[in-house]
């Protein structure tokens, strides 16, 4: 049933997914904290581009990306400069476009989940004599794991379903940028309706089973807590 | 503020009956390929000016075109990027009138001045990292692209460098924006761009690959529709056709009859 190539397409798609999760978690957790806890007036700014990919067209995302990486492109040079290559066309590439394209999902429920915690724990830990790293990493950290969750789960997911912005800058590489939302759009234009339906089928599966964990992993927390 | 409220009110109003409006008398709806949209949208504001009627055109991939009308998307005609759907379409005896309407011509283009040489011997050297080409399985141009390479001995031993475009439109971007050093594009394409007297270029040779035939074929009974394919194949079309890069085919009707 499954081709070789749509084998390739799945496993890259979920390693694209993976990778780009992990990152963003690195590093949406200080800015979430930042965005969480400052009273900036920089804040306002930051968080309208943080919600921006939420609301761009990912052809928007896409064709400013196709521009950056190019040779020409502000990203392009400084690739040239340091004696890299350009990145379109390249896995490199995609994880760039992933990571702008599914910040939002990860550093929202980030920032949403340090700001529930309010300042009195923190507080707290600090009359005990507890570091800032230290209040961080053993208050902070365990009050916002619902957050994390729901992060990691919504990052990965996101980026599963990738598109608009991987049509404009994979160039449609078996093994390199050909991801599984591509193979069916191939496959659905080819008319070839029944390997569309299989690979639709398996991200549907997979995107369902991933957003009712979190639903239910979410409850779960909710109700131990209670 | 109450002004300005019945002004917005007046707006939405406006807004929402704008949009139940039925498609007014003297227009006909066509689906284009994207490649051909440009030539068309010319051949169809002479049409409009000359005859009064609007043709509204919307442009698109073929595939996609395909599977809406199929579905029942209000087209009156379609002029397809190959020959294969529109044939589809007539034995699903869902259009009538096919006929060849243009016949695509590949280049291969570079916007950097003297990198591709006049016989194109490029392509045999490992001198560029991306040649950006239609995705055969999807596009005509595509299909032509991979046919050229094979004739040249080079398709196997060029897929690492290969990127593929959606659509002919996609490679032509991929090469506009620097990020493929080079690729095959539609000639019409290259013809209609800004700024493209300073690249290089190869024509490929017409028997290099099988004739890229768009046909186009009538979709409903509408009498506007058939004035404007009449009007396509009239003299003043084909002037305008070949303006934008297209070969034509040598009679539009011995053409048809010859795929019966």
């Amino acid at each position: 049933m499954l081709t070789g190539d749509d084998f390739t397409a799945l496993w890259l798609t979920l390693r694209l997914a993976l990778i780009t999760t992990l990152i963003l978690l690195l590093i949406g957790t200080p800015l979430a904290w930042w965005l969480a806890r400052t009273r900036s007036p920089a804040r306002a700014v930051v968080d309208a581009i943080v919600t921006l990919p939420l609301i761009l067209p990912p052809t928007v995302l896409g064709f400013y990306l196709l521009i950056a990486l190019g040779p020409r492109g502000p990203v392009g040079k400084l690739m040239l400069a340091i004696g890299g290559q350009p990145l379109a066309f390249t896995f490199a590439g995609l994880v760039i476009g992933s990571i702008i394209y599914s910040l939002p999902f990860v550093v929202r429920p980030l920032q949403d989940a340090f700001s529930n915690i309010g300042r009195r724990p923190m507080e707290v830990a600090a009359t005990l004599g507890a570091s800032p790293a230290d209040r961080f990493l053993t208050v902070a950290l365990p009050l916002a794991r619902p957050g994390y969750i729901t992060a990691t789960v919504l990052g990965f997911a996101h980026t599963l379903g990738e598109f608009g912005v991987v049509l404009m800058i994979g160039g449609n590489i078996p093994g390199a940028t050909q991801v599984l939302s591509i193979s069916i759009y191939d496959h659905v234009e080819t008319l070839q309706y029944g390997r569309a339906h299989l690979l639709s089928g398996i991200l549907l599966g997979i995107s369902f089973l991933l957003l009712l964990s979190v639903y239910a992993l979410n409850r779960h927390l909710r109700v131990v807590k209670a | 503020m109450c002004f300005a409220g019945y002004k917005l009110r007046l707006a939405i109003a406006a807004f929402i009956l704008g949009g139940l409006q039925p498609l007014a008398a003297g227009e006909a709806r066509i689906a284009v390929a994207a490649n051909f949209a440009p030539a068309l949208r010319a051949i169809a504001d002479n049409f409009s000016a000359s005859s009064g009627h609007d043709i509204v055109l919307s442009p698109g991939s073929t595939g996609k075109h395909y599977a809406q009308i199929i579905n029942g998307a209000p087209f009156d005609a379609f002029f397809s990027a190959d020959a294969a759907r529109p044939m589809k379409l007539e034995q699903d005896g869902l259009a009538e009138g096919r006929y060849t309407y243009a016949i695509g011509r590949l280049v291969l283009w570079s916007p950097a001045p003297g990198l591709i040489d006049p016989e194109a011997k490029i392509l045999a050297t490992a001198s560029f990292r991306f040649l950006a080409i239609a995705n055969p399985e999807l596009a005509p141009y595509g299909k032509a692209a991979q046919e050229t390479l094979t004739r040249l001995g080079l398709w196997e031993q060029m897929q690492p460098r290969l990127v593929r475009g959606e659509n002919i439109n996609q490679a032509f971007q991929f090469v506009a924006s620097g990020n493929a050093e080079l690729g095959f594009v539609a000639k019409s394409q290259f013809k209609n761009s800004r700024g493209m007297d300073a690249g290089s270029y190869w024509e490929v040779p017409a028997e290099f690959h099988a004739p890229i035939e768009q046909q186009a074929v009538l979709l409903s009974d509408s009498v506007i529709a058939r004035a404007f394919m009449d009007y396509v194949k009239s003299a003043a079309g084909r002037d305008l056709i070949s303006q934008y890069g297209y070969d034509l085919p040598m009679n539009a009707q011995a053409q048809t009859d010859a795929d019966r």
